[in-house]
C-alpha cells in the first residue's frame, strides 16, 4: 500500500467513526443509569423481582454480547416470520412489518438495545459492589444523627460509592470502545466493517492495523479522562 | 429528673439471651459508666437505648417520653414521630469515629443541624465553630478526617454528635481504638463534658477513668447488671465476688 492509499483508508474509517463513537455515547449514557436502576432492583427486599434480576444478569454475562447483538436485531423478522407462520394479525405484526431491517436507524436502536441491556448488567454488579462496600458504621452513624433513609443514601453512601466505583467502571469503558466493534457482526457501518472491506479491496492487512490505531487513541482518551476523574476524587481516604 | 430509664430491658440475638433484665436510670447531669468483661452485653445494650438494635422485651424512656414498652410478651415500639424526636434527644460516639470520610471537619459537623434541624448554614457553622474551639481541633475545621489522627477524629465525632444539642451522650467504649496518649486527649474532653454537667453514658475499659469521671458505675457480666453503685463503693470496696474478681487485673 502506497502513503496515498494509507491516507485514503484513515479518510474513509474518520468518516465512518462517527458511527462508532455514537454507538459508543449512546451505550454509555442509557446503560449508567440503567445499571442503577438494575442495582436496586437487585437489592429489592420483595424477593422475586430480585431473583429476576439476578437471572437477568447471569444470562447478561453468561453468553457473548454477539449474539446478543444478532438475537435482538433478528427479533424482529423472527416475530414477522412466526406471525406469517401462524397466520395471526394484528396492529403489532403490522407495525413490525413496516420495518425495514436493513435501515441504519433499526440497525442502530438494535445495537443500543443489546450493548445497553449488556452493559447494564455489568454496571449494575459494580455499583452493586461500591455501594455493599461502604461501612455500616456509615449508616448507623448518619442514622444517630437523625437522618431520613434518602438523606443517608444521597448524602453519605452515594458519594462514597461514586468514588469506589470509578476504576472498575474505567475498566468497563474501555472495554466498551473496543466492543463497539462487535456491531460489524449485523453489517453496521463502523470502522471495523469498513476496516474489513479495505482490507479486500486492498489485499492488505494495513486497514485493519489502522482500524486499531482509531481504538487505541480513543481508550488512550478514556484512560486519560478518567484518572483526572479519579484525581479529582483524592481529596479524601 | 430522670433523663433515661430503662427496665426490664431484654434482648436476644437467636438463641443467644444477651441481656437479661436491665433497669437502670439515668439522671439529668449524672456520668453513669458501663464497666464489664467483653461479651458481657454492654456494648448491646448501648445500641438498644440507641436504636441500633431492636430490644425484644422491657421498656425504655428518654426525657419522659416511651421509646418501647412491653405489651403480652411482646416489644411495642412508640410511632415513627415519637421515635424521631427521641433519636434527636441522644446522641452517640462510635468506638471506630465514623465520620463521613468524604466530607470535611466543618461538613461533618453542620449536615445533620442544616439538614435535619433545617437550620442555616450560617447559623450551623457558628455552633460548629464554637463546638471545634472547644474540642481544640479549629484549625481544623478544613481538613478530611483522613488527615487528623484517631484522637483527632473521635474529637470531631463527639462535636458532631454534641451539634444536636442532645440531652444524652452516649459513648461506645470511645478510646478503644486509641492508643493511650490520644486515649488521654478524649477523657480530657469528656472530664470537661461532665463539668458542664452533660448527661453521659460511658461503655469503657478505662477503669480509673471510670472510677474518676462517673457519680455511677454499672459493672455488667453475661448480660446482667452484676453491681452498681458510687465508684468509691464499687472499686474500692465490692462484696461481689465477680466484680472483685474483674477489678483485680486492673488493679494490680
Amino acid at each position: 500500500m502506497s502513503i496515498d492509499d494509507i491516507k485514503n483508508v484513515a479518510e474513509i474509517l474518520l468518516e465512518y467513526l462517527p458511527n462508532t463513537l455514537k454507538l459508543f455515547a449512546w451505550t454509555l449514557v442509557l446503560s449508567v443509569p440503567v445499571g442503577v436502576i438494575v442495582t436496586f432492583l437487585k437489592r429489592c427486599k420483595f424477593k422475586p423481582i430480585s431473583w429476576l434480576t439476578n437471572l437477568y444478569i447471569l444470562i447478561m454475562r453468561g453468553t457473548p454480547l454477539m449474539l446478543q447483538i444478532i438475537a435482538v436485531y433478528y427479533a424482529v423478522p423472527m416475530l414477522l416470520a412466526g406471525a406469517k407462520r401462524s397466520g395471526t394479525e394484528n396492529w403489532f405484526y403490522t407495525l413490525l412489518g413496516k420495518i425495514n431491517t436493513r435501515d441504519e436507524s433499526y440497525m442502530f436502536i438494535a445495537l443500543v438495545v443489546a450493548f445497553v441491556l449488556n452493559y447494564a448488567a455489568y454496571f449494575a454488579e459494580i455499583f452493586r459492589g461500591g455501594i455493599e462496600s461502604i461501612p455500616v458504621g456509615q449508616y448507623e452513624a448518619a442514622s444517630m444523627l437523625g437522618m431520613k433513609k434518602r438523606q443517608v443514601f444521597f448524602r453519605i453512601i452515594l458519594p462514597q460509592v461514586v468514588k469506589r466505583v470509578i476504576p472498575a467502571t474505567s475498566n468497563e469503558v474501555i472495554v466498551l470502545v473496543k466492543d463497539t466493534s462487535l456491531a460489524n457482526v449485523i453489517a453496521f457501518a463502523e470502522i471495523t466493517l469498513k476496516s474489513k472491506q479495505m482490507m479486500n479491496t486492498y489485499s492488505s492487512i494495513i486497514p485493519l492495523f489502522i482500524a486499531g490505531l482509531f481504538y487505541f487513541v480513543m481508550n488512550a482518551v478514556v484512560t486519560v479522562a478518567f484518572a483526572f476523574i479519579e484525581k479529582k476524587f483524592n481529596y479524601y481516604k | 429528673m430522670a433523663i433515661l430509664e430503662v427496665k426490664n430491658l431484654s434482648k436476644t440475638f437467636g438463641d443467644l439471651k444477651v441481656l437479661k433484665d436491665i433497669s437502670f436510670d439515668v439522671n439529668q447531669g449524672e456520668v453513669v459508666a458501663i464497666i464489664g468483661p467483653s461479651g458481657s452485653g454492654k456494648s448491646t445494650l448501648l445500641r438498644c437505648i440507641t436504636m441500633l438494635e431492636r430490644a425484644d422485651g422491657g421498656e425504655i424512656n428518654v426525657c419522659g417520653m416511651n421509646m418501647m414498652k412491653t405489651e403480652k410478651d411482646k416489644a411495642v415500639f412508640a410511632p415513627k414521630k415519637i421515635l424521631r424526636q427521641i433519636r434527636l434527644k441522644i446522641g452517640l460516639v462510635f468506638q471506630n469515629f465514623n465520620l463521613f470520610p468524604h466530607m470535611s471537619v466543618m461538613q461533618n459537623v453542620i449536615e445533620a443541624p442544616t439538614h435535619v434541624l433545617k437550620q442555616t448554614k450560617k447559623e450551623a457553622r457558628a455552633n460548629a465553630e464554637k463546638l471545634l474551639l472547644k474540642m481544640g481541633l479549629q484549625e481544623k475545621a478544613k481538613s478530611y478526617p483522613c488527615e487528623l489522627s484517631g484522637g483527632q477524629q473521635q474529637r470531631v465525632s463527639i462535636a458532631r454528635a454534641l451539634a444536636l444539642s442532645p440531652e444524652i451522650l452516649f459513648f461506645d467504649e470511645p478510646t478503644s481504638a486509641l492508643d493511650p496518649e490520644l486515649t488521654g486527649e478524649i477523657l480530657k474532653v469528656i472530664k470537661e463534658l461532665a463539668k458542664e454537667k452533660m448527661t453521659m453514658v460511658i461503655v469503657t475499659h478505662e477503669m480509673a477513668f471510670a472510677r474518676e469521671v462517673a457519680n455511677h458505675v454499672i459493672f455488667m457480666d453475661g448480660g446482667y447488671i452484676v453491681e452498681e453503685g458510687h465508684p468509691e463503693e464499687l472499686f474500692g470496696n465490692s462484696k461481689n465476688e465477680r466484680t472483685k474478681q474483674f477489678l483485680q487485673r486492673y488493679n494490680s
